[in-house]
């Protein structure tokens, strides 16, 4: 892997960066090529793929029938055999007819073939509420796949990060699936010109507090900033952790914040139970942090209903920035 | 067995006239047309309600397919059943749904359909026999087969229609559901709505068969190709199929070739086809117009017919958007019901 030079930086979407990502990649290996439903000339349903298909041609930028299963399973087969293929997701609830492929096939050939092949495929999932399109394009399933030994699974949260662990992922030589926000795509920040990457499994100190360690995902970690910027006007100081990769898990990250802080927070838009959150509560439960916790931990994730399509029970489904200051202020002065 | 094409040419038996006209009465018709006209200035409505900020989300309009929603719901009662598709406005009205509940679900409002959790692309009237949009493709196609053997198990006598696009004849669960149809010889008429596209991919590019209905050889059942912009072929075809279903010797693949005037969803810049094309279908095979003309040419409606139709159609959009609007939300309260059934 190239040495990590990052060079002049200009303003890009999130979208835009995964682009670019995209296109770095393929310009640099023959190998990378991607596949998708409607990613050619429609430019993909979040135009990320926009208009790669003209530069890169429809050999390389390859619509599929709609066909999930089958889809990512060609995927699945084309980097086993010396491809490098990105396979996309419309959305990452259709996640749900490939996982034959993702969880049995993919997840498991390099361990079952005992190492005799790898598996260097990326799929990329847009997900999470927000955009009112109901309970089957709203989904955040990120912790099932979490679960399963064999994939790394990662969710960056900025335009820095997203072409940075992408460009690694592609090179990575196991399945990576990147779970990509939809509210993010929009998103601006400042990018690195050329080519660059950002470790997978690897957390990052979004901002350095004494009194509270939150731990947010994706999007949450842009609302857990702005709480944590109300919450400075009280003297609440917080720690901001943007996990980035959820499996695997970057734990020494997270143990050494609580050691410091003596409190801990989860905030992540997949359902609450059996989520991230608990991953993360268990982990510190099982660590030398224990013994540092001043209160119970805190999970605030998404309510235990599929996403509706009102806009108002839809925002009430995930928690928002002032869910989150109020539960840490109540964290932290102990009015819980 | 092959796709057998049907162009709706009058049998020499009976009147030398369409099947519809031979079949139904003309109140029955004229409804039809009334069904058409609710159906276009119900997504109309939809449409400028959603420009207007009134709804959110997205939407996916069948504007163009109408014939194809009233030509097959036409004989059906309330007891027979359907699985909708994402783009679905259609054939909830074509089975009898309330335009103003459908509002206000597209409103987020607790007199919805789907009290406001569903949206455009869950809408659904089970008290009519539609089990619902979905937004997955070829979701339904299995779930109908199921609601089939329901029928079957039960003898109820019903049938059960799975509508679905050309682009979800290449999902796995397509071939699985067609299969299991046919080898258990279950009461259900699987509808393809063939509008050339599967959001910017044609069939061309998408399926190794030129048409949809080939693929019943491979479960053998019949495929029939109708024109999908004409009732009364989308209806006969449907008819041969019901009394098939009905009659225990299984499933038919219908495949109604149509077309659909706006983009994908609300996000589609139209890239993939060209503004002829779609002009060409406007102007020369809108499923409205050929209806009406054939209605007045076999003496079932006149023009004054058809302005009152019209005019009480718009009355009746009025008033659904209004009730809609003045619905109250949903409370935020009650954001986990329905999750599971309530039990005593
Ligand atoms: C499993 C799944 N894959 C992809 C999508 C995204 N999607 C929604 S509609 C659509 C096109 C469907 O085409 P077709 O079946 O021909 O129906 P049409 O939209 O033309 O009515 C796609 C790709 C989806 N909703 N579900
Ligand atoms: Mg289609």
């Amino acid at each position: 892997m190239d040495a990590q030079v990052e060079t002049a930086t200009r303003e890009l979407s999130y979208a835009q960066a995964i682009q670019e990502a995209m296109a770095i990649a393929m310009e640099r290996d023959e190998r990378v090529f991607l596949m998708g439903e409607d990613i050619g000339v429609y430019g993909g349903a979040f135009q990320v793929t926009g208009d790669l298909v003209e530069r890169f041609g429809t050999d390389r930028v390859m619509d599929t029938p709609i066909s999930e299963l089958g889809g990512a399973g060609v995927a699945v087969g084309a980097a086993v055999t010396g491809m490098r293929p990105i396979f996309e997701f419309q959305f990452s609830d259709f996640a749900t007819l490939a996982m034959e492929q993702i969880v049995n096939q993919a997840a498991k050939m390099r361990y079952m073939l005992g190492g005799a092949v790898s598996v260097p495929v990326v799929m990329r999932f847009p997900a999470g509420s927000g955009t009112g399109a109901a309970a089957q394009h709203s989904q955040s399933l990120e912790a099932w796949l979490g679960h399963v030994p064999g994939l790394k699974v990662i969710q960056p949260a900025t335009p820095h990060d997203v072409k940075g662990m992408l460009l690694a992922a592609i090179e990575d030589p196991d399945p990576v699936m990147i779970y990509e926000h939809k509210l993010l795509y929009k998103m601006k920040g400042e990018v690195p010109e050329g080519y660059y990457t950002v470790p997978i499994g690897k957390a990052e100190v979004r901002r350095e507090g004494a009194d509270l360690t939150i731990v947010a995902t994706s999007i949450m970690v842009h609302k857990a900033l702005d709480a944590a910027k109300q919450l400075a006007e009280e003297d609440i100081d917080v720690e901001v952790i943007d996990l980035r990769t959820i499996r695997p898990m970057d734990r020494q990250t997270i143990i050494d914040s609580v050691c410091k802080t003596s409190r801990l927070m989860c905030v992540y838009e997949g359902v609450k139970t059996l989520g991230v959150g608990a991953e993360i509560s268990a982990m510190i439960a099982e660590s030398e942090a224990f013994d540092y916790l001043d209160a119970p931990v805190v999970r605030l994730g998404g309510a235990e209903t599929p996403i509706p399509y009102n806009p108002e029970l839809e925002k009430a489904t995930v928690p928002q920035v002032d869910g989150i200051v109020k539960a840490a202020r109540d964290l932290v002065t102990g009015a819980r | 067995m092959s796709a057998t094409a049907k162009k709706g040419a009058a049998k020499k038996d009976g009147a030398n006239q369409p099947f519809i006209y031979r079949h139904y009465d003309q109140e029955k018709l004229r409804d039809a047309l009334r069904k058409m006209y609710l159906i276009r200035q119900f997504e109309e409505g939809a449409e400028e309600s959603y420009m207007r900020g009134l709804i959110h989300g997205t939407m996916h309009l069948s504007i163009g397919q109408e014939a194809s929603a009233v030509g097959i719901c036409l004989g059906l009662t309330d007891e027979d059943q359907i699985t909708s598709t994402h783009r679905g406005h259609g054939h909830c009205i074509a089975k009898g749904a309330d335009v103003s509940r459908m509002f206000a679900e597209f409103f987020g409002k607790i007199t919805g359909y789907c009290r406001g959790r569903g949206g455009s692309m869950h809408i659904a009237d089970v008290s009519t026999g539609n089990l619902g949009a979905n937004g997955i493709v070829g979701g339904g196609l299995p779930i109908a087969v199921g609601a089939a053997l329901t029928a079957k198990k039960m003898k109820t006598g019903n049938v059960v229609v799975c509508f679905f696009g050309d682009g979800a004849n290449n999902e796995g669960a397509f071939h699985e559901a067609l299969n299991m149809a046919a080898i258990w010889k279950l009461p259900v008429i699987f509808v393809c709505e063939n509008n050339g596209y599967g959001m910017s991919t044609s069939v061309a590019r998408a399926t190794a068969v030129p048409n949809i209905a080939d693929r019943a050889s491979a479960y053998a059942m019949p495929g029939v190709i109708v024109d999908g912009n004409v009732v009364s072929d989308v209806a006969e075809a449907m008819h041969e199929a019901t009394e098939r279903a009905r009659n225990g010797e299984g499933p038919t693949l219908i495949e109604c070739k149509t077309y659909r005037y706006r983009g994908h969803s609300k996000s589609d810049r139209n890239r993939y086809r060209t503004k002829e094309e779609i002009e060409e279908w406007m102007t020369e095979r809108d499923p409205i117009e050929a209806f009406e003309s054939q209605l007045m040419e076999f003496g079932v409606i006149d023009q004054k017919g058809i302005e009152d139709i019209r005019e009480s159609v718009r009355k009746e959009i009025e008033a659904g958007i209004e009730f809609a609007k003045e619905s109250p939300m949903p409370e935020v309260a009650n954001l986990e019901k329905y999750v599971y059934t309530e039990q005593a």
